[in-house]
């Protein structure tokens, strides 16, 4: 990398030994992967290490010595969801292994406070909801890690950030900028893979998603006839459906940033100009939605019998979601004449989202009548508990079931499981 | 033997067996239970990846396209060195990507510990290279094939 004066003398230590090494650890970063100079951020930094996992010493090491040094982010910034509720109904057991295995929790909060981040509510990995606060726009240069809201900020909202890897990010956000590299460019940004879907009804995003993630692996897809089906939804609900796809995309493969025809910015812009040459092409049909789904492994020691636990929000809901999920829960349960979820259901959201949810007092009524739960947590965290595999955990979520022994259902399938 | 020729990412020299993952290999799913369990050595638990699941990677020459899933890869990548159950060497067919880079990177820089890493080895690589194989690792990034 080609760096200015001031970037020079940072990486040689006349600032310090510690952002010396913050310094050099980024430039070598961008080296990497053929990065000419540094960029400026636009945006908060977004970190994806939100949990004091009592393993990761050498995390706590680096955070300590940044402290040490008075280092912290020039921007206030947000990171994923804390990992632990105390309000889910774990038994006393389940709480101790909780209390090994995130014992350093409360440390690595101060540590987070101490080197910059926004509030004590700012755990989402939604953070580009407008709640929550973090909402980058159009071209804005980022450095955040969420893969899921990597994935959503650059394809829904057109800004520009890499999937930043965990420390890299909390790096770029001590600097006050980012190597400029693969997404950030204009090359970076043109689509590998044309992939048209011609389903005859719109698939469930996180099984979509996921076919896509398979296929393209870290490439850029350029979606053809996704816009078709989509017709009829509000913005909101295309962005939460973006969402959901895009999240699953990024855990089954590793994609950054994906354009859909007809709908997201840089394809309203640029057209069919975002394709490169050569770009492969790959249908997805009815079949191919359905394969991907049928290949989901089950891992229920115990594969008969009703489900234990649900989990929805993952990635965390937006508002629109919790009412929507409020909403088809309390009708399916009247329409059969139940009064409670017939599985424990938990909904995850941003705390500030969850906290506007709660001040319509209809809705939360409603909610509350069906038995769910509201939490703040992280699904996923919450399933490194080793007592949770002996649970039948059903999801909707892809990345869930990616990284834990949770099951997939498609939503109406969940709800159908939910209040039959 | 065959040899092929890489960037080195993190220099170094090594001779060993090889396992093979001809799929994007991600890093937390691989390595969370024997991280939480503090387990003596790494048991892939990767349920996407057919070729590593449920095998002993920590003492084995790793090959592979690139690392996938989530950006907590590269803390996955120092936390797995720092407890000793890291494999010794990475060699990707690819370039090296964000995650796996910061991993290696942050290792060496601030915990001191190198993880030998080369990339670029090129799509034959993966097509030749076969588990159990014996790998010669040279510090200018190149691979030797032992056993054909």
């Amino acid at each position: 990398m080609n760096l200015t004066v001031e970037e020079q003398e940072i990486y040689d230590g006349k600032d310090g030994e510690t952002l010396a090494k913050v310094m050099r650890t980024v430039v070598s970063y961008g080296d990497l992967f053929g990065a000419k100079r540094f960029v400026p951020l636009d945006k908060p930094v977004h970190l994806v290490t939100s949990f004091g996992v009592s393993m990761l010493k050498p995390l706590y090491e680096i955070m300590d010595e940044l402290i040490e040094s008075g280092l912290k982010a020039k921007m206030p910034f947000t990171v994923d969801p804390r990992p632990l509720d105390n309000n889910l109904g774990d038994n006393l057991v389940e709480r101790l292994v909780f209390n090994l295995v995130y014992g350093k929790q409360k440390q690595y909060e101060s540590q987070l406070m101490a080197v910059g981040i926004k509030d004590s509510k700012a755990f989402s990995c939604a953070c580009y909801m407008p709640e929550v606060g973090n909402v980058p726009e159009k071209g804005d240069i980022l450095a955040w890690s969420e893969s899921s809201a990597v994935v959503y900020a650059n394809s829904v909202i057109g800004a520009r950030s890499n999937r930043t890897s965990a420390i890299i990010d909390l790096f770029c956000g001590i600097l006050g900028k980012t190597p400029e590299f693969g997404l950030l460019t204009d090359e970076g940004r043109k689509a590998d893979w044309l992939i048209e879907v011609k389903t005859h009804s719109l698939p469930p995003a996180q099984v979509l998603g996921s076919t896509i993630g398979i296929k393209v692996k870290d490439e850029v897809p350029f979606i053809r006839g996704l816009d078709r089906l989509l017709t009829g939804l509000s913005e909101v609900q295309i962005n939460d459906y973006l969402k959901d796809m895009g999240a699953a995309a990024a855990s089954s493969g590793a994609v950054g940033l994906y354009h859909v025809e007809g709908i997201t910015p840089e394809v309203k812009e640029q057209g069919e100009k975002l394709l490169k040459k050569g770009a492969g092409k790959y249908v997805i049909d009815d079949n191919e939605i359905e394969n991907t789904k049928d290949a989901y492994p089950v891992l229920w020691r115990n594969k008969a019998g009703k489900p234990d636990l649900c989990f929805i929000g993952c990635p965390h809901l937006s508002l629109r979601q919790l009412d929507g999920w409020t909403e088809a829960l309390y009708n399916s349960l009247r329409q059969k004449g139940l009064s409670k979820l017939r599985v424990k259901t938990v909904l995850t959201a941003a705390p500030d989202v969850i906290e506007k949810f709660r001040q319509n007092e209809e809705k939360y009524a409603k909610l509350k009548a069906t038995g769910a739960l509201l939490s703040t947590t992280c699904a996923l965290m919450v399933m490194t508990n080793p007592l949770y595999k002996r649970k039948k955990v059903i999801t909707n979520s892809n990345k869930l079931r990616t990284y834990t022994t949770a099951r997939y259902y498609n939503d109406n399938e969940m709800l159908n499981l939910l209040t039959e | 033997m065959i040899v092929f020729k890489g960037r080195p990412v993190i220099s170094g020299n090594y001779k060993g067996e090889c396992l093979v993952s001809h799929h994007g290999m991600n890093m937390l799913a691989t390595f969370k239970k024997s991280i939480l369990t503090r387990s003596k050595k790494a048991v892939c638990m990767d349920q996407d990846n057919p070729d590593l699941y449920k095998k002993t990677i920590s003492d084995k020459i790793i090959c592979l396209p690139m690392t996938i899933g989530s950006t907590t890869g590269g803390i996955v990548i120092q936390t797995a060195a720092d407890l000793g159950i890291m494999p010794p060497v990475l060699l990707f067919s690819e370039y090296i990507d964000p995650l796996a880079s910061a991993g290696v990177l942050v290792t060496d820089i601030w915990s001191g510990k190198k993880i030998i890493t080369i990339d670029n080895l090129g799509k034959d690589f993966l097509d030749v290279v076969k588990d159990g194989m014996t790998l010669e690792v040279k510090e200018d990034g190149t691979v030797k094939v032992l056993d054909v």
